[in-house]
């Protein structure tokens, strides 16, 4: 009979810095599936498009399943060496990006949307921009458990501070894009149908948004760390 | 006196048994705690640990033990109060082992936390306060023994703490964390030897015929972590960078070089755990020999036989042996959050601290001076999450098992006591 209540086994909580990685590793993994996706709608291939929006809502729901239980393995009885509402602050906001990459795919197909021509492969670049700066939230996110490694070393933070920063290029150009986008529809948005356009700048915040958030995930991590 | 004189023999092998079953129970449940740190962080394996408490548990109770046996033997009870009554010495520390064994098995069995040390110290207070008269405790020396409780866990806590920013500090965050590992473990390996050979030198070796002055002591520690430390220079040598799974975790060739300092480190806490929780099994059993063999007489001072020693490392490595390599897997299975760097700093403050305590003579818990290292280095930041309800439970097992330790040993006592006269 092995003693399951020994007091210095309980003493060992399970970390949530590698579930947290997972996490935000799953996010992306749903988030990417616009590249398809979009390339589906482009070619006007509705079933194609039904089926990666399929994929990418069970990969939403999986995410989804990882936050609840990070944040249940952290009551507050956890001594953590970080804030612990910075700590689900992260996850949420991680969470968000696989949230972000269903409500575009959702929406895009349930009004079947066409992309006018002169501004498809704009959007094509657009999404791989917005999906660029996920996967650098993503690449600051590996370096969690370095840190936590350190002991929340300054040179450690600092590694993270620099592909922070990173993050913040990314996420700008993005935004410039998007203002790009914009005009150019602009430019021809009389010649559309008023509901599909208003729903297509809609789409265009959606996926500024997901880069957005995927910032957003780095100024919270930058919380985190910050000493 | 009669009673001692015609029952000696039966008396004398009955406490062997009870004292060895004791021993066993240590060996069994308290060895896993010590050496699980070493088995989680991956520095050891679980046959290199249970080898390394075999001998290290071993060595230290007969070198280091002697002190904290003496104090159970005769620092709680004042043996002067019982000189015309020796019998009921000897009963109630036979009480006293069964009551603290059989409450050991009782625990683990439910699965309760509960300190071996503690049930002992409980057990031989109870039937003095109850079975004697309230004077015969030594509440001065009791109340000492309770302080410590409370201060080990604390000061392992404080220790580890300033090991851990120590090893942050010069290696951990760094440009370089493996040349800087390289350059530093030597001097931490230095520091376990000296502290383990220091503290023996100067408190244990009398009964094995070594009179050494302060001074001498020193330098021969001073040799001993030299030697240990060549030693360790040797291993570190053979450790060069893993290029690729550095590339996916940055720490995991410095990580390689802290396993090497936790294997020491390993050896030092199983010594500690060695020198202070035998002594929970044989410190009543040394009063009830030395009762018998002075025919009656309640020795004052009366030498600690050798052979008590090494009957109680007998017991914990039979404990170990047969039944404690299962709950040192579990135990270091279920411990993967813990790197070799960190294992080492918790580790070493608390052998540190209870081989110190077993200088000094006091009885100590070690599991619950690793508990307080282990939340010095979550406190410096060095864990990745801790369970502070724990702090809790240990709390109510110290409430618990004095009452329960106690209550069982006076319900023995009397049992004895009606059972031979």
């Amino acid at each position: 009979m092995v003693s399951t209540n020994n007091p210095f086994l309980q003493m060992f909580a399970r970390s949530p810095f590698k579930p947290m990685q997972e996490h935000i590793a799953k996010a992306q993994e749903c988030a990417v599936e616009l590249i398809p996706f979009m390339e589906a709608v482009i070619a006007n291939d509705w079933n194609e498009a039904s089926s990666v929006q399929a994929r990418i809502a069970v990969l939403e729901g999986e995410a989804d399943a990882m936050k609840k239980d990070i944040r249940q393995s952290l009551p507050k009885s956890i001594f953590l060496p970080v804030p612990r509402t910075d700590l689900l602050e992260v996850v949420r906001m991680q969470d968000k990006i696989a949230n972000r990459a269903k409500d575009i795919a959702g929406l895009m197909l349930g009004r079947q949307m066409q992309i006018p021509e002169s501004i498809q492969s704009d959007m094509q670049d657009f999404v791989r921009m917005a999906l660029n700066t996920s996967e650098q939230a993503l690449t600051a996110l590996q370096e969690l458990d370095e840190l936590v490694n350190s002991g929340f070393g300054g040179h450690e933070t600092d590694v993270i501070e620099k592909m922070l920063v990173r993050l913040d290029e990314l996420e700008h150009r993005t935004d410039e894009h998007e203002r790009a986008i914009r005009a150019k529809l602009f430019a021809i948005e009389k010649e559309l149908p008023p509901v599909d356009v208003m729903f297509l700048y809609q789409v265009i915040r959606l996926i500024g948004d997901l880069a957005d958030r995927s910032q957003q995930v780095g100024s919270r991590l930058q919380l985190l760390v910050a000493r | 006196m009669e009673i001692i004189a015609q029952y000696g023999d039966i008396i004398v092998i009955l406490a062997c048994v009870f004292g060895f079953f004791m021993a066993w129970g240590v060996g069994a449940n308290d060895v896993a705690n010590a050496m699980g740190t070493s088995v989680g962080s991956k520095a050891l394996t679980l046959k290199q640990a249970i080898m390394i408490a075999i001998i290290f548990e071993f060595l230290g109770a007969y070198l280091a033990g002697g002190a904290v046996t003496s104090t159970i033997r005769k620092g709680i009870i004042d043996p002067g109060l019982l000189s015309g009554t020796p019998e009921l010495l000897v009963f109630g520390m036979m009480a006293s082992l069964l009551a603290a064994g059989i409450w050991l098995l009782v625990a683990t069995h439910f699965g309760w936390p509960v300190s071996t040390t503690h049930s002992i110290v409980g057990a031989i207070v109870g039937f003095a306060a109850v079975g004697i008269s309230m004077d015969a405790v030594n509440w001065g020396k009791v109340s000492k023994i309770v302080a410590s409780w409370v201060v080990s866990p604390v000061t392992a806590g404080i220790i580890a703490f300033f090991l851990f920013r120590s090893v942050q500090k010069l290696v951990l965050d760094t440009d370089k964390p493996f040349e800087n590992a390289k350059r530093y473990i030597p001097g931490y390996i230095f520091l376990v030897g000296f502290i383990v050979a220091m503290v023996t030198f100067t408190k244990g070796l009398k009964h094995v015929g070594l009179h050494l002055s302060w001074g001498e002591s020193a330098l021969a520690s001073v040799a001993i972590g030299v030697v240990i430390m060549a030693i360790g220079v040797q291993m570190l040598k053979k450790i060069s960078p893993d290029v690729d799974a550095d590339r996916e975790h940055h720490f995991t060739s410095v990580e390689k070089l802290f396993g090497i300092l936790m294997m020491f480190t390993a050896c030092a806490m199983a010594f500690a755990h060695g020198s202070n929780d035998v002594a929970n099994a044989v410190g009543p059993l040394a009063a009830i020999v030395g009762v018998v063999s002075a025919g009656g007489e309640v020795a004052q001072k009366s030498a600690m036989p050798a052979w008590i020693l090494l009957l109680g490392g007998g017991g914990i490595v039979a404990g170990l042996v047969m039944y404690g390599h299962k709950v040192i897997a579990t135990v270091g299975t279920n411990i993967t959050e813990l790197t070799p760097s960190r294992g080492f700093a918790a580790t070493l403050a608390a052998a540190a601290t209870v081989v110190v305590a077993s200088g000094t003579g006091l009885p100590i818990s070690t599991t619950h001076t690793l508990v307080g290292a282990v939340l010095g280095v979550g406190i410096a930041r060095g864990m990745a999450a801790l369970n502070l309800r724990i702090v809790g439970t240990i709390f109510v097992s110290w409430v618990v098992t004095l009452p329960a330790g106690a209550g069982l040993a006076i319900i023995f006592f009397f049992m004895f006591k009606g059972m031979f006269s």
